[in-house]
């Protein structure tokens, strides 16, 4: 049996549309007679989008109970036992409710995926971990339900689902999108016109880099390119990032992670075994994002990574301005790039 | 009638006073650009807008009635009437569309203009391929070249623009040539987003750079090897779709060998594409911070190098780099003596 087709509706707030656009197509499946199911729908009390789901058929929620409270979730089981053709599994990001089989909506996904079943899912731009610190740095917000950002590599496809900041204020004022209070909240913090441009064209680029990192040709050509660049010579690059026990590391993580991807290298991690046991929150974090972890012996930390670094092909080190015997590393390392990430902060 | 089409600057100056203009971009024809304007057009019409479809007459082109799906339950409205009707918004498919002769305006594009300089709100829909500054881009992508187009400069002039990015059951044209056009979109669409809020941000005074788009910046001295990373930086930026930038900082007295290859280093980094600045400062990292800041770079190419005549370059100018770039990457290259 084939592995089934993800589809990601990616859209840059609540009430884009994103999932109103995949009811839609959703709709269009079944008047073509494909056997689409609603997995898991969060209606938000938005009358357009509830109107979209007529005449779908949706698998029953699973009711949990926690530590005497009821919770609703996907019945991913369920799902699986009516195999249909398409599953629509709305919030990708969703952390699933305390006692479940899984900690994440996007790990119950991929077990669908491999039932042979094609899912439907919708994501905003500020669940994507690698751009946590600087979707932080535009709203203020530090986002928690995350997603890898290997698995938008697992879509067959990720369109956007685009509306206009003005448009999206507007569903906001008119209580579209959330309740009354809840939206007040919302409007004084993370939807202001200019955060919401930003997160946009965070939306439209990384979109751009998916349908770029899906075909094998050439980049399309860059937009107001009027003269003909020069040939850029190739070259073989490799990152490794270098974990200490600072905070700061989790931001350089992300971001090694983010620019490797966009470079198209390899990333790795290192850390001298001397600093171990402070690391494990670090080093789970890099295998979440599938970042491979070595732990390098030596006395002396800068001098034992470097030639760690070097034994390995490494051409760019990445630190942190916090790692110890930053200047001393910068000097040892002359044959390499050492990249300083240094944190984004906000101004207000 | 509608009139003609004023000039540019009193059009400029109208339209912050004047109607509103919202434009639909799409990556292709028929990928459901006109169905999202008229979806849209629908809601607003059950939410009470006044809201009408401009009608044009059928042999200036393929626009009647009958193309426009979702169009019949809106109140069509011949173009020449409009202004006469005056509704609060109305509605232009097709906007690169040549007018019959005769016409008041060209295009309709242009009607576009002339409308909401009157005060009509207008939503309009448009094709990639139809704008002038990226028709080369298309055409070499689909090998095929539109015969209307609009300046890129009228969708920056818009109020609002939506990508309409949804994929055709069924396409015409072949899965790659639909993602390299996709691509392409939302790169333009970013684009005109990215100058749109860095406007807004200028009008309003605050100096806050968010790195939506990344920018590469390559400080380049005569003393080290700047080809390594200018290539670097090219391919990052290529990569990441980003804008390249070079600059160097002016010193009196330079040898004219360092002064050759200094501008050998400058016409290289314009061919890698980077926009080239020469700036002035007694103290020259503190000059390329301030550069920098201004110029909201994301990622700082710097190199070493230990030739006594260019010592500021030296470690300890490393050091207050790296302390004095926050919010940017400061990525450092080795020393390379140049051949």
């Amino acid at each position: 049996m084939s592995k089934g087709k993800l589809k990601i509706f990616l859209g840059y707030a609540a009430g884009t549309g994103k999932t109103y656009q995949m009811l839609t197509e959703a709709q269009d499946l079944k008047a073509r007679g494909v056997d689409v199911v609603i997995g898991y729908f969060e209606p938000h009390a938005r009358v357009e989008t509830i109107a979209k789901t007529e005449g779908l058929e949706f698998v029953p929620r699973l009711r949990l109970e926690h530590r005497g409270s009821a919770f609703e979730d996907m019945d991913t089981d369920a799902v699986i036992a009516r195999n249909p053709q398409v599953a629509v599994v709305d919030e990708f990001a969703h952390a699933n409710v305390p006692g479940s089989t899984r900690l994440k909506r996007w790990q119950d996904v991929m077990l669908i995926l491999e039932a042979g079943i094609d899912v439907l899912t919708s994501l905003n731009i500020q669940h994507i971990e690698s751009l946590n610190d600087q979707v932080w740095h535009v709203t203020g917000v530090r986002v928690r339900e995350t997603v890898p950002d290997w698995l938008l590599g697992e879509a067959a496809e990720v369109v956007m689902v685009d509306v206009t900041p003005r448009a999206l204020l507007h569903r906001m004022e008119r209580g579209v999108v959330y309740s009354p209070e809840k939206a007040r909240a919302a409007l004084e913090n993370f939807f202001t016109e200019t955060n919401l441009s930003a997160l946009r064209e965070l939306a439209m680029r990384q979109t751009a880099h998916q349908i770029e990192e899906r075909r094998t040709a050439e980049p399309a050509p860059a937009p107001q390119s009027p003269t003909p660049v020069a040939i850029i010579p190739r070259s073989h690059e490799s990152l490794m990032l270098w974990l200490t026990p600072h905070p700061a590391t989790a931001m350089l993580i992300r971001r090694g992670r983010r620019v490797a991807d966009y470079l198209g290298c390899p990333c790795t991690a290192a850390f001298a075994e001397s600093s171990a046991a402070q690391l494990e929150d670090h080093v789970n974090f890099c295998r979440l994002l599938r970042i491979e972890v070595q732990a390098v012996p030596g006395v002396d930390p800068s001098r034992a990574l470097a030639a760690y670094a070097r034994a390995r092909g490494v051409t760019q080190i990445y630190v942190t301005r916090h790692t110890p015997d930053l200047t001393k590393l910068v000097n040892q390392v002359r044959d390499m790039q050492v990249t300083i990430v240094s944190e984004r902060l906000r101004n207000s | 009638m509608i009139p003609k089409r004023p000039d540019p600057d009193a059009l400029l100056r109208q339209i912050q006073t004047g109607g509103r203009l919202k434009i639909f971009l799409g990556y292709a024809s028929n990928a459901g650009k006109s169905d999202r304007m008229f979806d849209e057009a629908t809601r607003r019409k059950a939410r009470g807008q006044d809201i009408v479809v401009a009608l044009y007459p059928s042999t200036s082109g393929s626009v009647d009635q009958s193309s426009l799906p979702g169009a019949s339950a809106l109140e069509m409205v011949p173009i020449d009437q409009i202004p006469t009707r005056q509704p609060a918004v109305c509605l232009i498919d097709q906007l690169a569309h040549r007018n019959p002769p005769g016409s008041p305006n060209p295009h309709r594009w242009e009607d576009a203009l002339a409308l909401t300089g009157q005060g009509i709100n207008v939503v309009g829909a448009l094709n990639l391929q139809h704008i002038a500054e990226h028709q080369d881009a298309v055409e070499r992508i689909t090998g095929r070249r539109a015969a209307d187009s609009v300046p890129l400069s009228f969708i920056h002039t818009a109020d609002e623009i939506v990508l309409v990015d949804i994929l055709p059951e069924r396409s015409n044209l072949p899965p790659d040539q639909i993602s390299q056009l996709r691509e392409l979109a939302l790169l333009v669409a970013a684009d005109v987003v990215e100058s749109q809020l860095q406007h807004y941000l200028d009008d309003h005074d605050i100096h806050q750079s968010w790195g939506t788009q990344e920018r590469m910046l390559v400080c380049i001295t005569p003393g080290g090897n700047a080809r390594p990373m200018l290539e670097s930086a090219a391919r990052a930026a290529e990569r990441f779709h980003g804008h390249m930038l070079a600059v160097t900082v002016r010193q009196p007295d330079l040898p004219r060998p360092a002064e050759e290859t200094l501008r050998g280093y400058l016409d290289y980094a314009r061919r890698l594409g980077a926009e080239v600045h020469v700036i002035e400062g007694k103290d020259p990292v503190g000059a390329i911070i301030a550069f920098a800041r201004e110029h909201r770079i994301t990622q700082l190419f710097a190199g070493h190098t230990r030739q006594p005549r260019w010592r500021f370059w030296a470690t300890s100018s490393a050091d207050r780099l790296i302390q004095g770039s926050e919010g940017m990457d400061v990525r450092l290259f080795p020393h390379v003596v140049y051949p």
